[in-house]
């Protein structure tokens, strides 16, 4: 994925020159290894800046909200999906946007990573399906197939969905994938044992709301752990409240997440949250045969009525 | 939680009788099942 980043600068300062764009949304490097940050680019310096790697599992579709500019946006397949529901949610119009689509091989788990080595991590490169780390006393190759995020392993939408312009051919879509393992486990779960489950899951989180300020679908200019007046969720660490943060804040991304992963790759704890999503992406294929994103001209599942919605529930 | 604490039901303004019948089998159903023991806060810890 690296040769794909002289492509995305040719575009990206084509457009800026063009005059097509205001501006171009994409990754630099951060200021720690596989820590890349989101970068908006608006003179040739700044397209020097651009980077592209295996570190860039942010979600860039999380800066578009409510933006006036013409933008050009760089977008992984993921990220695409989130554009198209950005879109659909009228938070940003089509005309505003090129999409630079960027066929996606997936994205290295710096957790996973980091765990694998005692001393600091200084340095990680990679070559093609080769990740070599380099740190105090250490350097180490890891193939990249094997240190993938989670989600990323799972991924059945590499490509962009939607795109003006692409950097390169698109690659393979991974078949025969098993989405829903783990979450099958957990729904086998007593209502008894879920609670430990999920006690346990979320007994490390510090509250800090990192998943949701990286998270594309959470926009609303004031989240509802946040209102006052009145106050739905309480301030506390009690894990009732932790609880009732995270299953809210899941099911309000129901029918609209993508999977992108952004907001367990910015827990400083490592929490898996994506456990909830995943299930309620479960639920919108199994009962609406729905998958978030994918189309610009189909309504979400709950944002319509069908008359032959599943209603098995009401008694 | 456990199946059956929370119930779903669709009653029209006309279908009184229903509404008691549902009422009453809800509030049977959930006695059996006693007080909510999930989501419950643990009092704080004070010196």
């Amino acid at each position: 994925m690296l040769s794909y980043i002289d492509k995305i600068k040719e575009i990206s300062s084509r457009l800026l020159k063009d005059g097509t764009v205001d501006m171009i949304i994409g990754f630099r490097r951060g200021t720690m290894p596989m820590m890349n940050e989101p970068h908006f680019a608006k003179t040739a310096e700044d397209v020097d800046q651009l980077v592209w790697d295996s570190n860039c599992g942010l979600n860039l579709a999380n800066y578009l909200t409510n933006r006036t500019e013409k933008i050009g946006i760089i977008a992984k397949g993921c990220d695409s999906r989130n554009i198209v529901t950005h879109i659909i949610e009228n938070k940003i119009k089509r005309e505003q946007l090129t999409v630079i689509g960027v066929p996606c091989k997936g994205m290295i788990d710096k957790r996973k990573i980091n765990a694998m080595f005692d001393g600091e991590i200084t340095q990680v490169t990679e070559n093609g399906g080769t990740i070599v780390v380099t740190g105090e006393g250490f350097k180490k190759k890891l193939e990249k197939d094997a240190v993938l995020q989670q989600n990323c392993r799972l991924c059945i939408h590499r490509n962009p969905v939607i795109y003006d312009e692409l950097v390169a051919e698109q690659v393979e879509e991974q078949q025969d994938i098993d989405r829903y393992e783990d979450i099958r486990k957990i729904e086998a779960l007593s209502p008894k044992e879920k609670e430990s489950y999920f006690d346990e899951l979320f007994s490390a989180c510090i509250r800090c709301y990192a998943c949701r300020n990286a998270c594309p679908l959470c926009y609303c200019p004031t989240c509802f752990v946040d209102e006052s007046r009145p106050q739905w969720v309480g301030k506390s660490q009690d894990l009732s409240d932790v609880k009732t943060f995270h299953f809210l804040r899941a099911y309000h991304c129901a029918g609209r997440c993508t999977d992108c992963g952004s907001c367990e790759r910015v827990c400083p704890v490592g929490i898996n949250m994506r456990i909830l999503t995943r299930k309620l992406e479960k639920d919108s294929f199994e009962l609406f045969g729905w998958e978030a994103g994918l189309s610009l001209d189909v309504r979400p599942p709950l944002d319509t009525y069908k008359p032959d919605d599943p209603d098995d529930f009401i008694k | 939680m456990e199946p059956g604490r929370l119930q779903y039901s669709w009653i029209s303004s006309a279908e009184s009788t229903k509404f008691v019948d549902v009422v009453k089998q809800v509030t049977a159903a959930i006695k059996e099942l006693g007080p909510n023991q999930t989501f419950l806060k643990t009092k704080a810890k004070v010196a």
